[in-house]
C-alpha cells in the first residue's frame, strides 16, 4: 500500500511555506492533508476555516473550499457553515492566541453546542505573528516579548477546557509525533460532534529564542521529552508531572451533535 | 387576493419580511429592543426548514450569518446599539468578502448602555463608517410596520443582487409599534437570488466581476470550490498584496454601489407638489414630520416631506432635486449631532438654509416641535 502524500490538497504554486524554519506548522499541515487523502475527503465538500495568526495562514496552501476569517472568530463562522449544510466536512484551524485567548468564548460554546466541527489548534505557547507575546497557553513563569520578567499568569489546559465544555473528541499530541498526530486528526474528522486536536508545536523564532530553545532541534527534543503518553503520565506523582504534559486521547464520546438535535427540533415544531 | 389586514408589531413584521424573502438562517444574541425578532425566528424558522441559532455574543452571531450565507442560505441577524458595535469587525469581513447578508439594527438611545428601552436615530454614521478601512454599505430605514416588512424584503434583494451586507436601520418606535399590516401574497414582491457561477468549475474566480460589475457567488458544497479571505485578495480569492490589486479591490467595493446608486437610493415624497419648506426625515421621525407638514399647511405654509428610505448610499440626487425648489430645509432626527443634517449640508453646500430639530433624551420628536422650526422659531 502506498502512503498518502496529501499533495493533491496542497496548493503547490503558493510554496514555499511562509513559516519560519523550525516551525511545526508544516508538520501539522502535512498531517492534515494526508488525513484528507486517507479519508478521501472531496475538496468541494470540505471547508477549511481559519483565524488569524501563523497557523491561520494555512488556508493559503490548501485546495479545498476555505474561509479565512477574523482573529478568534473562526469557530463562529464555521458554525454557520455547518448549521446550513450538515454534509460538509468543516475543519477549523486556529493557534493558541486565536483559538483560546481572543476566541476563548467561541471555543467554549462550540464545544458546549457540540457542533460537528473538527478544530485543529496549534499551540506554540505564544503569538508568533506579532513577534512573540504571551497568550493564554504560555507557561507560567516563562519569557515572551510581553513577559520580560516571566509570565505572572497561569497557562490554560486547552484539552481540559474542551472536555469540560462538552466536546465529543479531544486529543493532544506534539509535532514530534507526526504519525500519531495524523491518526488523531483522522479520528477527529470521522467523529460526529465537536472534536479538538491540540498540536503542541515549536516556535523557535520567538518562544524558543526567549526560553533557551533557539535551536529548533533543541525545541523538538524538549517536546519529545515533555509530552508523555496518557497512561504513563497518570502513573506519575504530582511532583514527577511537573513540567511535563499529557498526550493522547483525553475524551471520546458520542453525545448528539447540534445538527442532529436541531433536526429533532424541526420535526417537533412541525408536529405541534 | 390579499389577506385581511391584521395588527402586527414592527419587529414581528421584520421577521415576517425575512421569511418572505426566503431567509433560512438567523443567528443572534438577545438585546432590547430587538429581541422579538429573535423570538419570532426561533418559532418560525424550524417550521420553514430553517435554522435559528442563539450565539454566545453578537460577534459570533454575525460570523455565523456570514458562514451560513457562504453555505448558500439567505441569512440575517438582529441587534441594537451595543450589539451592533460588537458586530463591526465581522461586518467589515462581509463587505470585503462580498457576502450577502442582512443586519437589523433596532436603534436605541446611547451612548454605551444608554437608555436601553428608548428610541434613537444616532447610529446613522456608525452604520456608514463604523468599521475600520474605507468601505461602502447599504442601509434602509423603515417608518412603519408595513415598511419594516417591505424593507426587509428589499434588504435581502439588495444584498443578493449586489453581494453586500445591508443594514435595516430601524428604531425602537417602529420596532415596538403595532399597526395594521397586509401580508403580500407569495410572488407579489419579486425576490432576487444571488448570481451563481456557470461553466467550468476549474475556472471559477469568486471575485472577478462580470460586465454588470458583480461577481457570481458559489456556495460551499457546490462543484465550485472557492477560497474566501478577510485579507486583501485577487479575483481568485487568494491573498494578494500587490498595490495594483489592492487599489482595484477597494475601487470595486465602492464602485459596484456607485454604479447602481439610482436603483438603491429609495425615497418617498409627501406634499411636495408646491413647496416652500422641505422636511427631510427618515425612520419613525417621518411620521412626526408628515403630521407637522399638514399642520403647517393648515397655517398656510407650504411644507412637505422627503423621506429617506435609503440612508446609505445617501440619496444625494433626490435631496438636491427638491432642495432647489425651497427656501428652507429642516432635518428632524433623534440625535444630538444632526447626523443626516450634516449629510444634507455636505450635499447642498453652505449657501442653503438648513435647520435642525434634534432630540436625544429618549423621547420621540413631536409634530409641534417640528412645526415650531417650520415657522422659524429656532436658533440653529
Amino acid at each position: 500500500m502506498t502512503h498518502a502524500t496529501g499533495l493533491k490538497y496542497l496548493k503547490q504554486d503558493s510554496l514555499p511555506l511562509m513559516w519560519c524554519s523550525g516551525c511545526g506548522n508544516g508538520i501539522v499541515l502535512g498531517a492534515l492533508l494526508r488525513a484528507f487523502e486517507e479519508l478521501d475527503c472531496r475538496p468541494e465538500e470540505t471547508v477549511v476555516v481559519t483565524g488569524i495568526g501563523c497557523w491561520g495562514k494555512a488556508d493559503d496552501y490548501i485546495m479545498t473550499n476555505a474561509l479565512h476569517t477574523t482573529h478568534g472568530r473562526a469557530l463562529a463562522f464555521a458554525t454557520g457553515i455547518k448549521a446550513v449544510n450538515p454534509k460538509l466536512q468543516v475543519v477549523v484551524l486556529m493557534g493558541d492566541g486565536d483559538g483560546v485567548t481572543i476566541g476563548g468564548n467561541h471555543f467554549v460554546h462550540a464545544a458546549r453546542r457540540n457542533i460537528d466541527l473538527t478544530a485543529i489548534l496549534v499551540n506554540n505557547y505564544n503569538y508568533g505573528m506579532t513577534g512573540g507575546q504571551f497568550s493564554a497557553t504560555t507557561p507560567s513563569g516563562s519569557f515572551t516579548g510581553t513577559t520580560y520578567y516571566g509570565n505572572p499568569e497561569r497557562e490554560l489546559d486547552v484539552c481540559a477546557l474542551a472536555s469540560a465544555a462538552g466536546a465529543n473528541f479531544v486529543a493532544r499530541e506534539t509535532v514530534y509525533h507526526g504519525h500519531r498526530l495524523q491518526d488523531y486528526i483522522k479520528l477527529a474528522l470521522n467523529k460526529r460532534g465537536f472534536s479538538l486536536v491540540e498540536a503542541i508545536s515549536p516556535c523557535s523564532t520567538h518562544y524558543g529564542a526567549n526560553n533557551k530553545m533557539k535551536v529548533p532541534v533543541e525545541f523538538m527534543r524538549r517536546l519529545k521529552e515533555k509530552g508523555v503518553p496518557q497512561a504513563k503520565y497518570r502513573r506519575l506523582s504530582e511532583a514527577e508531572q511537573e513540567g511535563l504534559f499529557e498526550t493522547g486521547i483525553m475524551t471520546d464520546r458520542d453525545a448528539p451533535d447540534f445538527n442532529t438535535r436541531y433536526a429533532e427540533i424541526r420535526t417537533l415544531a412541525r408536529g405541534l | 387576493m390579499q389577506q385581511a389586514a391584521k395588527l402586527m408589531q414592527g419587529n414581528q413584521a421584520i421577521a415576517e419580511g425575512a421569511l418572505y424573502a426566503g431567509a433560512g438562517f438567523f443567528a443572534g444574541y438577545p438585546i432590547t429592543p430587538s429581541s422579538e425578532i429573535a423570538e419570532e425566528c426561533s418559532r418560525r424558522l424550524p417550521l420553514a426548514g430553517g435554522t435559528y441559532m442563539q450565539m454566545e455574543d453578537e460577534i459570533a452571531s454575525i460570523g455565523a450569518v456570514i458562514g451560513a450565507s457562504l453555505g448558500g442560505t439567505k441569512a440575517f441577524t438582529a441587534t441594537s446599539g451595543p450589539g451592533f458595535s460588537l458586530m463591526q469587525e465581522n461586518l467589515g469581513l462581509a463587505v470585503m468578502a462580498e457576502v450577502p447578508c442582512v443586519i437589523v439594527n433596532v436603534q436605541r438611545s446611547g451612548p454605551s448602555t444608554g437608555l436601553a428601552t428608548k428610541p434613537a436615530q444616532s447610529d446613522v454614521m456608525q452604520i456608514r463608517w463604523g468599521r475600520h478601512g474605507d468601505q461602502s454599505i447599504i442601509a434602509l430605514s423603515p417608518a412603519s410596520v408595513q415598511e419594516c416588512f417591505e424593507l426587509m424584503v428589499q434588504a435581502f434583494n439588495f444584498a443578493e443582487k449586489y453581494r453586500v451586507p445591508v443594514i435595516l436601520a430601524a428604531d425602537e418606535i417602529v420596532a415596538h409599534m403595532r399597526e395594521n399590516f397586509l401580508l403580500p401574497e407569495a410572488g407579489e414582491i419579486p425576490l432576487v437570488e444571488r448570481k451563481k457561477p456557470l461553466g467550468d468549475p476549474a475556472g471559477y474566480k469568486p471575485f472577478q466581476p462580470d460586465e454588470d460589475g458583480i461577481a457570481p457567488l458559489a456556495a460551499y458544497g457546490s462543484p465550485y470550490v472557492f477560497h474566501v479571505t478577510s485579507s486583501m485578495h485577487g479575483p481568485d480569492g487568494f491573498s494578494n498584496n500587490s498595490p495594483a490589486n489592492a487599489a482595484w479591490r477597494v475601487e470595486q467595493l465602492h464602485r459596484k454601489l456607485e454604479r447602481y446608486q439610482a436603483e438603491i437610493a429609495l425615497t418617498k415624497e409627501f406634499d411636495t407638489s408646491d413647496l416652500d419648506v422641505l422636511l427631510i426625515s427618515f425612520g419613525a421621525t417621518t411620521r412626526a414630520a408628515r403630521a407637522a407638514a399638514r399642520l403647517a399647511r393648515q397655517e398656510g405654509i407650504k411644507a412637505g416631506v422627503l423621506q429617506l428610505v435609503t440612508l446609505w448610499p445617501f440619496p444625494e440626487r433626490e435631496v438636491r432635486a427638491l432642495a432647489g425648489r425651497v427656501q428652507r430645509i429642516i432635518v428632524p432626527e433623534m440625535n444630538y449631532s444632526g447626523q443626516v443634517a450634516g449629510e444634507v449640508r455636505r450635499v447642498l453646500g453652505s449657501g442653503a438654509d438648513i435647520r435642525q430639530v434634534n432630540k436625544y433624551n429618549g423621547e420621540i420628536i413631536t409634530p409641534r416641535e417640528i412645526l415650531r422650526a417650520i415657522k422659524g422659531d429656532v436658533d440653529k
